[in-house]
């Protein structure tokens, strides 16, 4: 067993001077009802190229990204990660350092948090940014918590434009609190959350661009909920769009969550991903998740440590803002590394890029009978709405290789009103002959040639 | 001193802003400090964009972002990343984390476009590969743990303890006894433990420690009632002790209408050699990134898949696999997700890597590995250090010192650990259980070898030797031999900078 370092002989040698006669016997305090007689009903140890074998049999069946046209997006998307960021996060001591609670030796992870950090603050046009959190949706039902805490009011308003999965985390969160106000889903763009907001509303949350690619005007809301004593929290699921449309910091948030897994992190099936939180000064204390900051050593060079810990549990412990541990470490880095990479001329390059491939993309979509084009306004992503349901199409696309956005369907059920709609991004990786083969198989598939 | 390339001064006016040092041990900028916004490490085709779809959203703050080339860019990352200390270069004793050592293997595999290059709401038809592959790691699971079912989702173990607390609190409104609003936990638990109860809206009683570190069933029994929704005890406990009384607790537990939550963070010392199902445990977390060998990456990201008791099942959080597909919308007394997507595949394809190379003998002989390391150095040390619960005989896979052993000598746990920096290694987890004064708790995992363990252990007795004859200095200077020396963590928390600024404020952006 190739990752365990002792021979016979050594473990006999420890033995004695642990002065026990067995390895069993320093299982002495386990009832003996309890001991495992026999192994555990598993396959036994495996070298290498058989277990790669194994693997490779498993991710063979999977269609990857890059077999066919992808246009799948709905709050995480398909874009080029630099060839520099992958090896640069592999090396040991990136990928197998722990939490720098020891920041002495951890200078190399708390710069970087330092940088990520200020890169995130940045982006959004806010104040101070986290360390990072597990994901877009965890971030966001915390950040819901916090505004609760802050206003010490209850009731939330979700705009029907938010992802129907962070709805859903919210809802769970939540424990489908009666105060936790779900907006119907709006794929038109429009929804009525600004009538709704009352003297109890502790926040609202608008998602800009929102689950079916329409720029909200987050401004106005700002203004909405403020009139009224409480707090805007911005969702934002593609960070690359913060290359081109306004910041919300600028148009008034007060907290900003962000799924960053577009910058520096593959698709992975869902995750690892990466949080982003960012907000205003005078809200720190309440923000949950880890924060990293600069000081001095006791020889008077700056150094990185973390800090406010009072905020977290190993701290404060039931009286904790949350129970978080963890943040999403090396997804950060690949965050920061590629960010550094990009930089402000490559982001806002990109960002470009991704918007006129969606022109191009909406420009083919309109094109084909029987398609209705929803959006007036996107950045990378859109809605349309087919003659028929849409689950069915998509499947049949799939069988020609062609994947060809989200059902709306899948992630709202049984609604006449999502059933027709499919959700569909472009990014810098899509091509014209991919945008093409789309236009071509939709048309073939509405017109009953591809059955 | 350096310039950025637009010929502005760099950093703050204080020394560490220019790129000193060797490239051993590197005194490097921040890369606000370096970059600017012209500079760019990635060709992109330019194009321009009109305004005709953006609603009047067009982005006029400034970003203010630094760039980099690629050749700047990689020996920034690469020079910042050598003043990092990281289990490939060294142990970490660091009791309950369980860092072991990190295959590559797995990275291979993760790195597959099958597994990597696959997005989560692509048509399920097209990735059975992935479901198959999340059944086989649930299998395993449950399997070593003897449950009934798994979520897999969460995305960290305190979120995976989230979880299964709110499985335990939908059953237990279930059975008509939403009114239980008090979780047991012990004074030894960690932290997120009573956050996590807290966080869902429970009350928490504490049940204090034996004198022998161990919860006594009878102080459990007492606690017990008619508002209790559950317990939560960490097994084997993290004073590194397998709790003896624990199938009386769960038994009594379950009498008096309770559910018990198993903290599953040491899972690695009983891994293929008890089954916690056994025990009586309804819901248990697994860390993914302690027990099954997926990298810290300097603080995540983690997996924190929770196995459940069959009373528990019906409750498992969407999504899961079943019968080929993916159920991803709450049915029966199944709960909400609690998180988008479906969990962390990245970390499934690399602990799934690891249970294969191991195999069921080979996690069984870790486990066993892993509490001979700990009883060796505990053999080795006692003598010199001080063990708290002097009776408690063999540990598991940690071992728990206190600082009677320092007492008088003016050095405090802290400074020991410091000083420990300067033999070359990690420091062991400080001041953790909180139920010990000055805890030191040592867990090496079974990745580490004889020699390595020797070494540990010949520099921990010459420590506590130096400590005991007076040379307080030596510990309370100390790290000495770090990149930095000890940092100022009260002007952190009093002044905090927790992002770069520039020194002269930026000119508006003209439109």
């Amino acid at each position: 067993m190739r990752y365990l370092p002792h021979s016979a002989a050594e473990r006999a040698e420890m033995l004695a001077v642990i002065g026990a006669k067995a390895a069993e016997d320093l299982f002495g305090a386990v009832p003996r009802s309890a001991l495992l007689t026999k192994p555990v009903d598993l396959p036994k140890h495996s070298p290498e190229f058989l277990v790669e074998a194994k693997m490779r049999a498993l991710a063979g069946k999977n269609r990857a990204g890059a077999d066919g046209p992808f246009f799948v997006g709905a709050g995480a998307y398909r874009h080029h990660v630099p060839a520099t960021v992958d090896h640069l996060i592999q090396r040991s001591e990136w990928l197998t350092a722990y939490t720098p609670y020891q920041p002495e030796v951890s200078q190399g992870t708390l710069q970087m948090l330092f940088e990520f950090q200020t890169q995130v603050a940045h982006l959004t046009g806010m104040d101070v940014a986290n360390a990072s959190m597990y994901d877009g949706s965890t971030a966001t039902a915390e950040a819901v918590l916090m505004a609760r805490r802050l206003t010490r009011k209850d009731k939330i308003i979700l705009s029907g434009g938010l992802h129907p999965h962070y709805r859903d985390v919210v809802t769970t969160y939540l424990d489908h609190s009666p105060s936790l106000v779900s907006l119907p889903a709006s794929p038109e763009g429009q929804g009525d959350i600004l009538d709704r907001i009352d003297d109890d509303t502790a926040a609202i949350v608008i998602q800009t661009p929102d689950f079916f690619g329409h720029l909200r005007d987050v401004k106005r809301a700002a203004d909405a909920i403020h009139a009224k004593g409480g707090l805007l929290i911005v969702v934002v699921t593609e960070v690359v769009s913060l290359g081109l449309l306004e910041a919300p910091g600028a148009l008034g948030a007060d907290i900003v969550v962000c799924e960053g897994q577009s910058i520096g992190n593959s698709l992975n099936f869902g995750g690892p991903y990466v949080g982003l939180m960012a907000t205003k000064k005078e809200f720190i204390r309440q923000m949950p998740g880890r924060l990293c900051g600069e000081t001095v050593d006791a020889d008077g060079n700056r150094g990185f440590v973390l800090t406010l810990s009072t905020r977290e549990q190993h701290i404060r412990r039931e009286k904790a803002t949350s129970n978080i541990c963890t943040n999403s470490g090396l997804c950060a880095l690949a965050f920061t590394i590629h960010m550094s990479l990009l930089g402000e001329a490559g982001l806002t390059r990109l960002a470009r890029l991704n918007h006129e491939r969606a022109i191009r993309l909406s420009k083919a979509l309109r094109a084909v009978p029987g398609v209705e084009l929803l959006n007036k306004t996107f950045f990378n992503e859109m809605t349309i709405r087919l003659p028929v349901p849409a689950a069915p199409i998509v499947e049949l696309l799939a069988k020609a290789d062609v994947l060809a956005g989200v059902p709306v369907s899948r992630l709202i059920p049984n609604d006449p009103a999502a059933e027709n709609l499919i959700v569909l991004a472009a990014t810098e990786l899509t091509t014209d002959t991919d945008i093409d083969m789309l236009g071509e198989c939709l048309h073939a598939a509405l017109n009953g040639d591809g059955a | 001193m350096s310039m950025n390339t637009q010929g502005r001064p760099t950093g703050t006016g204080t020394s560490s802003a220019a790129a000193t040092g060797s490239s051993l041990l590197p005194n490097e900028p921040i890369l606000f400090e370096i970059g600017d916004t012209e500079h760019t490490g990635v060709d992109l085709p330019e194009v321009s964009v009109g305004d005709d779809f953006l609603g009047g959203f067009r982005r006029k703050s400034p970003l203010d972002l630094a760039g980099l080339t690629e050749p700047e860019a990689m020996r920034h990352y690469v020079r910042l990343s050598r003043l990092n200390y990281s289990i490939d270069s060294g142990m970490y004793p660091l009791g309950s984390c369980t860092m072991k050592h990190n295959p590559r293997l797995n990275e291979k595999m993760a790195r597959l476009p099958g597994f990597a290059d696959i997005h989560p709401l692509q048509p399920v038809s097209t990735v059975q590969g992935a479901l198959e592959l999340m059944n086989e790691l649930a299998h395993w699971l449950m399997t070593l743990t003897n449950t009934a079912a798994v979520c897999l989702t969460p995305k960290a173990g305190a979120h995976g303890e989230m979880a299964g607390m709110m499985a335990i609190r939908a059953a237990q409104v279930a059975k008509g006894e939403a009114h239980r609003n008090v979780v047991l936990v012990p004074e030894s638990a960690h932290g997120t433990n009573p956050a996590t109860a807290a966080f869902l809206g429970y009350t928490v009683k504490p049940i204090p420690a034996r004198a022998d570190g161990t919860v006594d069933a009878a102080a459990v029994k007492a606690a017990l009632g008619p508002d209790v929704a559950a317990i939560m005890l960490t097994n084997p406990n993290t004073c590194g002790l397998f709790e003896p009384q624990i199938i009386d607790i769960a038994a009594a537990v379950h009498e008096a209408g309770a559910y018990f939550y198993c903290d599953g963070a040491n899972f690695n010392a009983i891994m293929g050699v008890v089954r916690p199902g056994d025990l009586g445990i309804d819901a248990m977390h697994i860390n993914l990134h302690k027990t099954f060998s997926t990298p810290h990456g300097g603080g995540g990201p983690g997996a924190g898949p929770v196995v459940l008791s069959a009373a528990l099942a019906p409750f498992a959080p969407v999504p899961f696999v079943r019968d080929g597909q993916l159920v991803e919308h709450a049915e029966g007394q199944h709960l909400g997700r609690v998180t988008a997507f479906n969990g962390q595949m990245g970390m499934y394809v690399r602990a799934l890597t690891y249970m294969l190379s191991h195999g069921g003998d080979g996690l069984a002989q870790a486990a066993k590995d892993a509490v001979l390391n700990a009883n060796y150095i505990k053999a080795r040390l006692s003598r010199a250090f001080s063990v708290p619960f002097a009776d408690a005989g063999y540990c598991m896979h940690e071992a728990l010192f206190d600082d009677s052993f320092l007492e008088g000598s003016g050095v405090t746990t802290l400074d020991f650990a410091k000083a420990l920096i300067d033999e070359g290694y990690h420091p062991m987890t400080m001041y953790f259980p909180l139920v010990v004064h000055g805890a030191m708790l040592v867990e090496p995992t079974e990745s580490e070898s004889k020699q390595t363990l020797d070494a540990f252990c010949e520099s921990m007795l010459d420590l506590a030797a130096d400590a005991k004859a007076g040379n307080a200095a030596r510990f309370t200077a100390a790290p000495t031999k770090a990149p930095r020396r000890r940092l100022d963590e009260t002007r952190a928390a009093r002044q905090p900078r927790l992002k770069w600024e520039r020194p002269d404020p930026l000119p508006q952006a003209a439109e």
